[in-house]
């Protein structure tokens, strides 16, 4: 009864679960990666998005005539998980590419095993600069508009407020912290008289509102960066609220014009907020439209930012995998290089220079309407340009 | 002036909300001594529940009536967990509770999610405490105000409970010594059992008000569990008191402290407990534990090493498991380096706590150190391979050396503590010093030479390496060295009477143990080309201990099988299903209920048992007797 004979029984239940999974030759399948138990509140819209594209996908006829097969795993939030994940779909499922990953570190660390075992990677989520430029390369792509994208085109809007003293609000881990630098030094350069009078970084969920609030009042600032989300935000803006933090103050904030943001918030929605998101119900182009009906016929529910993210992965993985007309993933990366294709945001494509798509996202402000919040003048950015020159992108990206 | 009242009283209301779940710890962990991992899941389902029922229940009486009524209702669900599943553990090894709790949480993190849906829910606003007082230009609310007087008025009920009723009385005897309680003929029984409902009720009450500040989401049991252990120990386990000036304390200081150092929030309560245990080894206001009754020779089978027969069959599992490149994939070969690994960090983990005695709550630091370490000398020195393995590893090695010296000055619970908060600093810097370790986004492309790149290379490479471990420590159990370990485990008085010098032969094992798991980083670090501070964090520490007690903490070996089962099932259970949480808690609880001696103690139990035909006083008839049933 002692030790490793136990080995050989975890060696047989792997053998036998990797060969339950055994597709028909012609399919094509598709590895997908989020962190389903973690951040069910984003991945649950995002994997119905997912499904939602298969099925249009495979109702059109397929990939070249091929069904398409996504076979999606959890990495419960740890990077380490999510490799185990990746390497499972690549060597025992035998995917043709990987897509997927929300959080900053874990979508670095399956680009970095993707670079490594020379596999494919649409990474549908992560903001983070550096998956596209610092720790760029050349088997990784990425769909979402990146932190810079989005500083960008709120400190477009911010510029204009006449503010002059600004505090920042941002959770204590990389995504905060690189969305604060990028909008302080873009607003710094349009605007050298603002002064930065004080910054709070709370940990990532665990944020302690009240003195947050209160230090940040002390500080006595005319405008607010905001860049916390999810029950952090919650907790902000009932204790900014209550406290009376915004009042007579502008505030700019990341993200939370997304639905899986903002309409937590309902009643207590503050108003005037200038925010990146998605206003589902007031977006009238006709891309949209076929989207917003194919989703709520479907599932007869709202389409939050996670649907589109999740419907345009599979649909951009599939436009690309139907360009090549091949699993190689050389071949791969020159059909995605440049690739022009449709989405419910219109047309984007993923330029060649960072493998970083042009998909934009929309900036207005909140308001409240019939005790909701929602998002008016909404404004669609196109992500092309909000991105910096080609000289300098080809200075931030190292050459592969 | 006005802004530091404010600030003041802000900090205040937050250490009302966390006195009322930290009070409920420390009760039950005072009387019952089970580290209740599930704190959190009740604080948890506390708020959800009470979400429910405040949107239903309309006006004010409904609002604070439905805030009572979670609480009651959690607090039944609590009596329900300890009828049916502490109570039939409360004669295994010490801490084996805390698997079953954690077994409990996991399943809760899924069912809130399968019940309540994933968005975050926000709750109604207190009747009555809506708005906000105006003090002299500031405001503050007027719920914090609530907040701030039903702090006191909680800690003053429990005193009187504690103070004036027969209860109380029992209960603080308990606290002090469980045996000689039950040698009164005190039916410990209900008195387990209404303990951990009242510690259950604080914390859903905790939870349930919330609800006017917060959000409910599914993560609310991690956010707080961590913080209530800290302030419990800082205050001194067991002691209502301390644990309210010590969430007074944690609260001021982190109110304050981001006034001058924004980013200090997230290390701040470690600095503190770290600083605390240091200087009061016993918390603010905790006594000395009473010296152990325990006599280790009618709990354990004594210890010996394998016979040749029983290393022979150690030694064809082993070439079984070194046989499996030649039929597995590439993905189940990974996936056994992972396990090797993992058998690596929980051998380490196991001779610290079954060998020593000496349970470390932040184990992982080491683990992680030597992943670091591997990382630094292969991206900054650029060195080969080989020597990144043989020289990573000591960083863990230093790392146990330093904060080991502190740490085996404690015992018990406060030990394990202590190390929790060393881990926990270790973490902090990893994840806030980005020039140096790439914070939070980690350190990438730390790929293994082309030697060992292949997979079954590395699971060879990791196969061996573990082989190795695990002989060693088993060498070291039955060594002069091992002994002396072991009789400072067993009595620390009789050991120190004999000449044996304790804390150094402690601190000598915490930096073996430290070592290995530097070891078992640096092969991870490897395994996986990348490193983050996920590495070093509290949810690795939990894995080892884990794993060491289901395997079982009062064998030798245990851990290996430990770390196999777990880690395999964890693998396997990720893969197949969203709800693997759901599915390994259950297990866990299931196991922790049919093998309360952990997988290897029951089957050595078994064993054991059938050779000698179960004498009468044998172990499992001398237990009730001197333990709490």
């Amino acid at each position: 009864m002692r030790a490793k004979n136990y080995f050989v029984g975890a060696a047989f239940a792997l053998l036998a679960s990797g060969m339950a999974h055994s597709a028909l030759a012609q399919d094509i399948k598709i590895g997908e990666i989020n962190s389903y138990s973690l951040l069910p509140a984003f991945t649950e819209p995002y994997r119905k998005g997912w499904q939602l594209a298969v099925e249009e996908i495979n109702a059109a006829g397929g990939i070249n005539g091929k069904k398409l097969i996504v076979v999606s795993k959890d990495d419960g939030g740890k990077p380490a998980d999510a490799q185990t994940a990746a390497n499972e779909l690549v060597s025992s499922e035998g995917v043709a590419m990987l897509t997927g990953t929300f959080l900053s570190n874990i979508g670095l660390a399956v680009s970095d095993f993707a670079n490594q075992k020379k596999v494919f990677f649409l990474a549908a989520e992560p903001l983070t600069d550096a998956v596209t430029w610092s720790k760029g390369n050349k088997y990784t792509f990425r769909l979402r508009p990146s932190n810079y994208m989005q500083a960008a085109m709120l400190v477009e809007a911010a510029s204009k407020l006449p503010a002059k003293r600004w505090a920042t609000i941002a959770p204590n881990y990389e995504y905060g912290q690189s969305a604060v630098a990028v909008f302080k030094k873009l607003m710094s350069e349009k605007r050298p008289d603002i002064q930065w009078v004080d910054e709070q970084w709370p940990p990532q969920g665990k944020i302690d509102a009240g003195p947050v609030v209160q230090a940040v009042a002390a500080a006595n600032p005319e405008a607010i960066l905001n860049v916390t989300f999810g029950a952090d935000l919650v907790k902000l803006v009932r204790e900014g609220n209550t406290r009376g933090l915004f009042k007579g103050r502008e505030v700019v904030s990341f993200l939370t014009g997304e639905p899986e943001y903002l309409d937590p918030l309902k009643e207590e929605t503050p108003e005037g907020w200038i925010v990146t998101g998605y206003p589902w119900y007031s977006i009238k182009t006709p891309e949209h439209d076929a989207f917003l009906k194919a989703y709520q016929a479907k599932y007869n529910d709202y389409p939050r930012l996670g649907s589109i993210v999740g419907y345009q992965t599979i649909k951009s993985a599939a436009a690309i995998l139907a360009k090549a007309n091949s699993t190689d993933p050389e071949k791969l990366i020159a059909a995605a290089e440049g690739l022009s294709m449709p989405s419910p945001f219109g047309e984007i494509t993923f330029r060649k220079i960072d493998h970083q798509s042009t998909l934009g996202a929309y900036v207005g402000k909140t308001a409240l309407k019939d005790g909701k919040g929602v998002m008016v003048d909404s404004v669609y950015k196109k992500g092309a340009d909000y991105l910096p020159s080609d000289a300098e992108v080809e200075k931030l990206r190292p050459k592969d | 002036m006005a802004f530091y009242v404010v600030q003041f009283l802000t900090g205040l209301a937050s250490a009302a909300s966390l006195f009322l779940v930290a009070s409920g710890l420390s009760i039950i962990f005072g009387v019952t001594r089970i580290v209740n991992f599930a704190h959190g899941a009740f604080y948890m389902i506390g708020a959800y529940v009470a979400f429910t029922l405040t949107e239903r229940l309309s006006g004010a009486f409904g609002f604070w009536g439905a805030i009572v009524i979670a609480a009651f209702a959690v607090a039944l669900i609590g009596v329900l967990v300890e009828m049916v599943l502490l109570r039939r553990i409360y004669h295994a090894p010490e801490l084996f509770q805390l698997l079953a709790t954690f077994g409990l949480t996991l399943m809760v993190e899924d069912l809130v999610v399968l019940i309540w849906g994933p968005d975050d829910l926000v709750g109604r606003r207190a009747p009555g405490f809506k708005g906000a007082i105006d003090f002299f230009g500031q405001n503050i609310p007027s719920y914090d105000l609530f907040l701030i007087v039903l702090g006191p008025v909680v800690l003053g009920i429990l005193w009187l409970l504690f103070q004036r009723t027969r209860w109380g009385v029992l209960v603080r005897a308990a606290t002090q010594d469980r045996d000689m309680v039950a040698a009164l003929g005190v039916n410990q029984k209900w008195l387990f059992t209404s303990v951990f409902a009242v510690g259950v009720f604080l914390a859903a009450l905790g939870g349930a008000l919330q609800i006017p500040r917060d959000a409910v989401h599914h993560a609310m049991d991690l956010r707080i569990i961590v913080e209530v252990f800290v302030v419990v120990v800082i205050g001194g386990l067991g002691s209502i008191i301390g644990a309210f000036v010590a969430a007074v304390l944690v609260s001021e200081l982190n109110a304050f402290g981001i006034l001058i150092f924004p980013k200090i929030s997230i290390i701040l309560v470690f600095l503190v407990m770290a600083a605390v245990l240091i200087v009061r080894p016993w918390g603010l206001f905790g006594r000395p534990e009473a010296p152990a009754r325990k006599t280790p020779g009618l709990t354990v089978n004594p210890w010996r090493p394998l016979t040749s027969n029983e290393r022979l069959a150690a030694l064809a599992a082993l070439v079984i498991a070194a046989t499996l490149p030649l039929f597995a994939g590439n993905y189940a070969l990974t996936v056994g380096s992972e396990i090797a690994i993992s058998v690596i960090f929980a051998v380490s983990l196991h001779f610290l706590m079954s060998v020593g005695g000496l349970a470390s709550f932040g184990h992982a630091a080491y683990f992680g150190l030597g992943a670091y370490g591997v990382a630094f000398l292969a991206k900054m020195a650029g060195l080969p391979m080989i020597v990144c393995l043989l020289l990573g590893p000591l960083l863990g090695c230093m790392g146990a050396a330093v904060f080991g010296f502190f740490a085996v000055q404690l015992s018990g619970v406060y030990f394990a503590m202590l190390t929790l908060a060393f881990a926990q600093i270790v973490w902090s810097i990893a994840f806030q010093w980005v020039s140096v370790t790439g914070g939070d986004n980690g350190i990438l492309g730390v790929w293994p030479s082309s030697w060992a790149a292949s997979p079954s290379h590395f699971y060879w490479l990791s196969l061996g390496v573990a082989a190795l471990v695990t002989i060693a420590l088993r060498a070291m159990v039955f060594s002069p060295f091992g002994y002396a370990l072991r009789a400072t485990r067993d009595s620390l008085l009789r050991s120190e009477a004999v000449g044996i010098n304790a804390k150094r032969i402690q601190w000598t094992a915490f930096v073996i143990a430290g070592t290995t798991a530097g070891i078992g980083g640096a092969l991870f670090a490897y395994l996986k080309g990348s490193v983050f501070p996920d590495n070093l964090g509290i949810s690795l520490s939990v894995d080892a201990l884990v794993m060491v007690l289901l395997g079982g903490v009062e064998t030798v070996s245990g851990a290996v099988i430990g770390a196999i089962v777990y880690k395999a099932l964890n693998i396997w259970l990720v893969s197949q299903t969203d709800l693997s949480k759901l599915v390994l808690g259950g297990f866990i609880v299931l196991i922790v209920v049919v093998f309360p001696k952990g997988i290897v103690g029951m089957l050595e139990m078994l064993a054991h048992r059938r050779g000698k035909t179960s004498p009468p006083g044998s172990p499992l008839l001398a237990k009730p007797i001197e333990s709490a049933e």
